[in-house]
């Protein structure tokens, strides 16, 4: 009898044992935890291509295929997104008709400062993108906004991105509840199927990173954004985050939303937050 | 005995009657249900462009007065929407199967 219920006793001893050690993972693992989830992204594409530089995951497709590679550094030398370059310059110089600058709107003056965005803007409990922040600062100065999805605006933050380039994506989440859930919402949308296609944006950029679809290498989602904005030879043009979101949601055949919509808003925080610590390589050239 | 079920059948098809072709309400009535789905799959933020698509190929055909056509691409674009509304609801929690964790 005694044995019995020592065995008993010991039994439930384990169970409560157990049932303590496993409570707090399943409290942990609802958790928004943007830090662990960083580490865990960025340790995915470093184990499944252990012979990709982690600096070098910015130059999408490229560190992906050594023959790409070659071709793209030739073409550095003359770059496609030049132009958009030098209008970018001379439009981020340029007077507004009250006499203020694009400088008056942003930290050090709009000079290497591309790595800070998007940001969370505690006052409006919102993110605010690099693109959306220019807008604003044109229309504060009673400028017409540019469209999001042209060349004006890829032009200016073509600009910006090369002041920036080198430096390390440094994107900040606050103690703040509407971040986290901004964050949240953005890992969210990323990992969403949508579309008649039923595609996310991790069923390209995570699980085929490397592959081919169709003639296209695809580009691997860590430091995605640090390349942008992009010349891509398909656009005949220069293209935008927002474009770049919108072209990907049609090609899933889902409606695209309206650009600069919270969820594609919050979809670059979760993915420029991610990419901590990778260098800003835009703008970029791509196929 | 086959020869009298062939005759059987002949003879009962002959009397069914012939596929009635749409009639402008037959199209109404499958426009607006297609079009009530695919304003559902909008609010979700969740509508595909081939809803739009046939919902649009609907209307053409249907202001042209071919209600044929314009019932098939109703009820395909319902189909669609339906589809759609589908993925939005088991995407709530499906997406986290996909997470890198």
């Amino acid at each position: 009898m005694k044995a019995r219920s020592a065995v008993l006793l010991a039994s439930l001893s384990a169970a409560l044992v157990a049932f303590a050690l496993t409570s707090p993972r399943v409290v942990a693992a609802d958790k928004v935890d943007p830090a662990t989830d960083a580490k865990a992204f960025q340790n995915f594409f470093f184990q499944k291509f252990p012979d990709v530089k982690h600096e070098d995951f910015v130059n999408g497709p490229y560190s992906m295929n050594a023959d790409m590679k070659r071709q793209w550094q030739e073409k550095e030398e003359f770059p496609p997104y030049e132009f958009a370059l030098d209008a970018g310059k001379e439009m981020f110089a340029t007077p507004f008709k009250n006499g203020k600058t694009y400088a008056d709107c942003f930290p050090n003056g709009g000079i290497g400062i591309r790595q800070n965005y998007p940001y969370f803007d505690t006052k409006e409990g919102k993110v605010v993108t690099l693109e959306l922040a220019l807008n604003r600062c044109r229309e504060a100065n009673g400028e017409a906004p540019y469209s999001y999805v042209k060349d004006e605006m890829a032009s200016l933050t073509a600009y910006m991105a090369f002041t920036s380039r080198g430096k390390l994506m440094d994107i900040k989440i606050p103690d703040d509840p509407r971040a986290l859930e901004a964050f949240e919402n953005g890992k969210r949308y990323f990992y969403t199927r949508r579309g008649q296609l039923n595609f996310s944006c991790a069923s390209c950029h995570v699980q085929s990173p490397g592959e081919r679809i169709r003639a296209e290498i695809l580009a691997p989602a860590l430091g995605i954004l640090n390349a942008m904005p992009i010349y891509r030879s398909e656009w005949s043009g220069m293209g935008t985050i927002s474009r770049r979101f919108v072209t990907c949601n049609s090609q899933t055949r889902a409606v695209p939303l309206e650009p600069q919509a919270d969820e594609y808003r919050d979809v670059e925080y979760f993915l420029s937050y991610v990419a901590n610590g990778l260098p800003i390589s835009g703008p970029g050239a791509r196929p | 005995m086959k020869r009298s079920l062939n005759l059987a059948m002949l003879f009962a098809l002959s009397f069914a009657p012939a596929a009635r072709a749409a009639s402008e309400a037959d199209y109404k009535a499958a426009y607006a249900a297609a079009e009530a789905a695919s304003k559902e799959a909008a609010g979700m933020r969740n509508q595909w462009t081939v809803t739009v698509t046939a919902l649009a190929a609907a209307k053409k055909a249907g202001d042209s007065g071919d209600f044929d056509r314009a019932v098939a691409a109703s009820k395909e674009a319902e189909a669609l929407a339906k589809a759609s509304i589908f993925q939005a609801n088991s995407e709530k929690e499906a997406w986290k199967a996909m997470e890198i964790r």
